[in-house]
């Protein structure tokens, strides 16, 4: 074997920043449970990611000892929660860069997320009076792409019918990268908002976003970007990506179900109309009418998953105590072994990109003909838990040519051996059904 | 999980080597034909199936698709089972199998019901997979009735 060796001055292989696996797996209760009578390799948590002992925790002490509603009590336990609530939404905007912590919206996740300013952009549309930037109808257009999740697609197709502007996507190239070449007949001055995803929950692809970004600022729409799956994974600042919206959820990062984020710059935030109405989200109301208060109250209307955000503020601590860096490291090494692991089956085909370049942790693939749902019947009866269906992206499918995908998707805790166990997964799948 | 209880040898011949499968014009030119398109949206599996009757006897049951081993194994012992049989008589083997698919494991089969049918009592024990099995025998009941024919009051409780 011939080493070879990096220049001096050049970032040195022992330079990128690491964690103990073996410490972070000793986190998570959950990993030492058996499945199937076989230790468990969890390889699904593109789908929702475990939580660390570190989070349960406080999830449970909030409960326990601080429990009151927010945001509207004099006393002390009201005033502790809301510290822990408004505590945990400073934790994210630190997480992310956010400019200003009122940047920050608690959601319930990225599907609600994406569906407040879809709503947003819809009731601006009612309203001759409101922000320009908000009002489409009919010449106006909406630019999304093949590769979204449903959660992605469907809130634009129905805001598209609700105020009569069309919707445009970027299609996929073969190894399942966005394909830009149409960039500037896509992106116009009749566009309104781009939404993306930042990376594929299907494909593991990784966007590049600056050249859409140029062309986003260059025709003056806004860009959404859907960061379920890049922001648990690799570090992200709002400032540097040069986002209007970025939208995650909490559950798929170590934090609670039932918790996630709408970023948005300050001055757009304060821009949009109300999406839900209630309590918490008012400025003052008569029976006639109301005025609303400023972000992000306005767009928390009602008693918000307070635990939630708390766990959520807690996750983020964790992770950061890691540190992204080395979390986003650890994941290539894992992607780069797995994808030379997984060419070393008989049949296998992957989808989306086979280098462990531009791309995270989470690979879909097929094997032979054999169907996703035998496959993952297959490999949980090893205790080898993966995904398979159309991943809420059945468009990614469709382009494939296939009905659904088996899906592998790795986190920080998870090992070299659980990908190999995958592998002897898979043989033990060709014995039954060839 | 005993995984050989799933995957029962009759299932994995019926997949392997499925029978009657591909859609086919009736040949009666007087047959009433029926047609149905169902799909499992959890996991993407297809089915069309189609039902040929002349009101009492269902002359041929044919069907296409795409789907996991348990729901294409399914449709190819659906047509062995309820090809020529009379509309009553193929209720009480559509009530049989959805009453089997819907015991989680308590419903004893009957052979002399069911046929083939018996081997997916292991199905049964998995409920993410009883959509599977049911997929063909939901879209046959759904032609049958486009087709002018009833064939089972039973509605699924998976």
């Amino acid at each position: 074997m011939t080493t070879i060796a990096i220049p001096s001055g050049m970032p040195q292989y022992d330079d990128v920043p690491r964690f103990d696996v073996a410490t972070v797996r000793a986190d998570f209760p959950i990993l030492d449970r058996e499945v199937n009578g076989h230790r468990l390799v969890y390889l699904d948590s593109a789908n929702t990611s475990h939580k660390p002992r570190q989070v349960l925790d406080v999830l449970a002490e909030h409960y326990a000892m601080h429990n009151a509603n927010v945001s509207r009590s004099v006393h002390t336990l009201g005033t502790e929660a809301t510290e822990a609530y408004e505590g945990a939404r400073a934790k994210i905007a630190t997480f992310i860069n956010a400019p200003s912590v009122d940047e920050v919206v608690f959601t319930k996740n990225s599907t609600e997320a994406i569906n407040i300013v879809a709503y947003a952009f819809s009731n601006a549309s009612l309203r001759p009076d409101a922000d320009p930037r908000f009002r489409l109808g009919p010449g106006d257009e909406i630019v999304i792409s093949e590769m979204e999740h449903h959660s992605n697609i469907v809130p634009w197709q129905l805001l598209a019918e609700r105020t009569g502007a069309t919707l445009r996507w970027f299609p996929l190239t073969d190894h399942g990268r966005l394909d830009e070449s149409g960039l500037e007949e896509l992106v116009t001055e009749r566009t309104k908002i781009v939404s993306l995803v930042h990376m594929s929950n299907i494909l593991g692809t990784v966007n590049a976003t600056a050249r859409i970004t140029q062309r986003v600022r260059e025709v003056g729409a806004l860009l959404l970007l859907d960061c379920s799956q890049s922001v648990p994974h690799l570090p992200m600042d709002v400032v540097d990506y040069d986002a209007d919206f970025i939208v995650f959820t909490g559950h798929k990062m170590c934090g609670p179900t039932g918790i996630g984020v709408l970023w948005g710059r300050g001055e757009l935030l304060a821009a949009m109309p109300p999406v839900f109405g209630g309590g918490s989200m008012i400025e003052t109301v008569s029976m006639a009418r109301s005025t609303f208060a400023a972000p992000p109250a306005r767009f928390e209307a009602g008693t918000p998953p307070i635990a939630e955000a708390v766990a959520l503020g807690a996750a983020v601590d964790y992770l950061t105590g890691i540190g992204m860096r080395a979390i986003q490291w650890h994941e290539k090494e894992l992607t780069a072994y797995a994808l030379d692991a997984l060419a070393t089956v008989p049949g296998l085909r992957i989808f989306g990109p086979n280098v462990p370049v531009g791309r995270g942790g989470t690979i879909s693939f097929a094997l032979g003909d054999i169907h996703p749902h035998d496959v993952g019947q297959v490999l949980d009866s090893l205790g080898v838990q993966v995904r398979v269906g159309h991943h809420c992206a059945k468009p990614v499918c469709t382009r494939f040519g296939v009905p659904a995908m088996t899906r592998a998707s790795f986190y920080l805790y998870t090992t070299m051996d659980e990908i190999d166990a995958l592998v002897a997964g898979l043989e033990q799948v060709r014995k039954v059904f060839d | 999980m005993q995984l050989d209880q799933l995957y029962q040898e009759i299932i994995l011949d019926h997949y392997k080597h499925p029978h009657g499968r591909g859609l086919r014009e009736a040949v009666d030119p007087d047959a009433r034909v029926g047609e149905a398109h169902h799909v499992n949206p959890t996991c993407g599996d297809e089915i069309t199936v189609r039902v040929a009757t002349d009101g009492k006897v269902f002359t041929d049951i044919s069907y296409d698709g795409v789907g996991c081993s348990i729901s294409q194994a399914s449709a190819s012992v659906l047509h062995e089972l309820l090809r020529g049989r009379a509309a009553d008589d193929a209720a009480t083997v559509h009530e049989a199998f959805v009453e089997l698919m819907s015991g989680r494991g308590q419903v004893t089969p009957d052979e002399e019901v069911l046929g083939d049918g018996v081997a997916f009592a292991g199905v049964a024990r998995y409920p993410a997979r009883v959509k599977c099995a049911l997929l063909s025998w939901m879209a046959f009941k759904d032609a049958a009735a486009r087709a002018g024919v009833g064939v089972s009051p039973t509605e699924v409780k998976a």
